[in-house]
């Protein structure tokens, strides 16, 4: 039982983030926290990726210096490429959202998304 | 050369995406250098087109001894980044880089007078390498990739004029209606990795069983490509994004909310061909779906002022269409005899009506960018008396309100038409939506039409001119292939939209290409 959830652990941090990740770009009102709501999704996402990847006993896949056990027993690299990938194109992406965010407090004076409401009907 | 094709399809833009920043101090280099990659881009697309269509399907495998070596020796599973380009792939790269093309070309005088130009087209190159990406890749990680360059570089542009408020407010709705779509892909993703340990579409759809995952995975997917290409209860960002947006990057954002079109349309016959072939359920939901968003969005568009806005709901509402047909399809899959009979039309016309939607509602949104031009405002009830002083603009927009309307000989009765009599046989109701939604878009270009173009002139628009010349080609060119297209259904019928239609219906010839068991 014990053994279950402790294996388990990361899949159920997973849903955790993605769950307070929904609610914080659902219910917050400030727009900076919109942004943070959206980099805790991507977290949810990336830890994800990562833990996909995890292979109890196996070894790291560096092919150069490997010891002599770790042929056939390697996880796969695909996982972290992909995990890399995401984090970079993450920042890109929070860097362009706390711009706009910038360029919205100094025309609006606010970061309310209640507020933010001039493109409306 | 031609094997190197779609690698170079994407290298070509994205060389250029990185030149466009030197520019800077060039006066319109940036505009010329953009007008000259787009073009040179066109014609690849041209070749992919003919060459897709004479021999089958090209694969395109990076970093391979040979570029259509998919399998190496003692490998059971394809391993590398492999670019997969069937019919519906190489029709929809040829509506990418053509209306990317009559973006740059209208962009050349339409922003002429703003800041940070360099910046525009390099944004707009990369734009286009995220659709190209997109539509011809056979992975799903890529598509991921690709995806969220298509929408940092989308969003880049939603907020281009950042010393309106609005455009920031656009921009990040976009930005953040992309961000989570994209990440749900990835998440998605990552399901389907951990099940079946490989990353490649066409390996993948072989391998796909009915399990629980299965479905979440599918359900994600399917939720967060309707989010991203303006379905019915995620549409609130269409309008923003794309009345804010300067008019020459409208062709190319429509697309790339075609391109997520295309890739909902990937998943659920290519990817998840083997579940979707039992499930008829998915196609009367797409179908539904289709007909909702044709109808909100009409509605919606009827009761606005702003003509960019107004347009903006219009998209919307003829994305409905594409769902519809494309959802009919789908809905009969599992059902050769009503497939033969009426689901291949019906794909065919939901198909036919993506390229059809892209080049009038271009043009219709140019129009528009034309009338902000010479008057500085959007809202119809300031305007009054312009047919006179623009002829051009005038004669462009006749067509394509027409052609939006489904007025034959335009290109969009065809289509439509399509559609109408296809749909009747699944369920009649959604016909007659159809129709509905045709008839109110007509009043309300009547609208625009009365108000703009017709009635007495507005003092304040004494001195106007008709719009600088690259806008008026621009505007003549689609509104010559809204015409054409509507001339000759039945060559564009055959030559592009049944070969694409075809290519989404047969899963086995996407799953057995280069070798693969």
């Amino acid at each position: 039982m014990n053994n279950v959830i402790l294996v388990n652990l990361p899949f159920i941090v997973v849903a955790l983030l993605l769950a307070v990740g929904f609610y914080t770009i659902g219910f917050k009102r400030n727009l900076i926290k919109v942004v943070i709501g959206i980099e805790i999704l991507e977290g949810a996402v990336n830890l994800f990726l990562i833990a996909l990847g995890y292979v109890k006993g196996a070894y790291a896949p560096i092919y150069t210096m490997a010891p002599q056990d770790a042929t056939n027993n390697m996880v796969l690299p695909t996982p972290q490429a992909l995990t890399l990938t995401s984090i970079v194109i993450g920042v890109a992406v929070s860097a362009l959202m706390l711009a706009f965010a910038v360029n919205i407090y100094r025309h609006y004076g606010t970061l309310d998304v209640t507020k933010v409401r001039r493109l409306k009907g | 050369m031609i094997e190197h094709l779609p690698a170079l399809m994407i290298a070509v833009p994205l060389l250029g995406a990185f030149i466009a920043p030197l520019l800077k101090k060039k006066g319109s280099a940036p505009a010329v250098w953009a007008i000259i990659i787009t073009g040179v881009t066109l014609g690849m697309a041209l070749l992919l087109v003919r060459e897709v269509l004479a021999q089958g399907m090209m694969v395109y495998v990076f970093g391979a001894d040979r570029p259509t070596l998919v399998l190496p020796s003692g490998y059971r599973v394809p391993v590398r980044i492999i670019f997969e380009v069937d019919a519906i792939g190489a029709f929809m790269a040829l509506s990418a880089t053509l209306m990317s093309f009559i973006g740059a070309l209208y962009s050349y005088s339409h922003v002429r007078n703003e800041t940070g130009l360099e910046k525009y087209y390099a944004l707009l190159l990369l734009l286009e390498v995220g659709i190209l990406g997109m539509v011809l890749t056979g992975d799903l990680f890529n598509l991921f990739v690709f995806l969220e360059i298509a929408g940092i570089a989308g969003s880049a542009l939603v907020g281009f004029r950042n010393y309106r408020g609005e455009a920031s407010e656009a921009g990040i709705k976009y930005l953040i209606v992309s961000a989570v779509a994209s990440l749900m892909v990835l998440f998605s993703i990552g399901l389907l990795y951990g099940q079946y340990g490989n990353l490649n579409m066409a390996y993948l759809s072989t391998q796909i069983s009915f399990n629980t995952v299965d479905m979440i995975a599918l359900g994600i997917l399917f939720a967060s490509f309707a989010m991203k290409c303006g379905s019915v209860p995620t549409h609130h960002w269409v309008p923003d994004a794309y009345t804010e947006v300067p008019s020459g990057i409208n062709p190319p954002l429509l697309v790339a909310t075609y391109a997520s079109l295309y890739a909902l349309f990937r998943v659920s016959f290519s990817l998840f061909g083997k579940v979707t072939m039992n499930m008829s359920s998915l196609g009367w939901i797409m179908s539904i779906l289709g007909v909702l968003t044709m109808f909100i969005g009409v509605t919606m568009a009827l009761v606005q002022k702003d003509v960019k806005r107004l347009m903006s709901y219009h998209a919307i509402s003829q994305t409905g269409y594409m769902l519809l047909g494309v959802g009919v399809g789908l809905a009969v899959l599992n059902d050769p005899a009503k497939l033969a009979a009426f689901g291949r039309d019906a794909m065919a016309g939901g198909i036919f009506h993506i390229i059809n939607h892209i080049i009038y509602k271009s043009l219709l949104l140019m129009t528009a960018g034309a009338l902000f031009y010479v008057t500085g405002t959007r809202n119809l009830n300031e305007m009054g008396g312009l047919a006179r002083k623009m002829p051009y603009t005038t004669i462009a927009f006749i067509v394509g309100a027409a052609a939006i309307s489904g007025i034959p000989p335009f290109n969009g009765f065809a289509s439509k038409f399509l559609i109408y009599e296809t749909s009747y046989q699944l369920s009649p109701i959604f016909a007659v939506f159809a129709m509905v939604t045709s008839v109110l878009t007509l009043a309300s270009f009547v609208k625009v039409f009365a108000s703009a173009f017709l009635g007495p002139p507005v003092k304040k628009y004494e001195e106007v001119r008709e719009v600088p010349r690259s806008m008026v080609v621009a505007m003549l060119i689609l509104a010559a292939l809204c015409i054409l297209f509507g001339l000759f259904p039945n060559v564009v019928l055959d030559k592009l939209v049944y070969p694409a239609v075809d290519a989404l219906l047969k899963l086995s010839s996407y799953q057995t290409w280069g070798g693969l068991p």
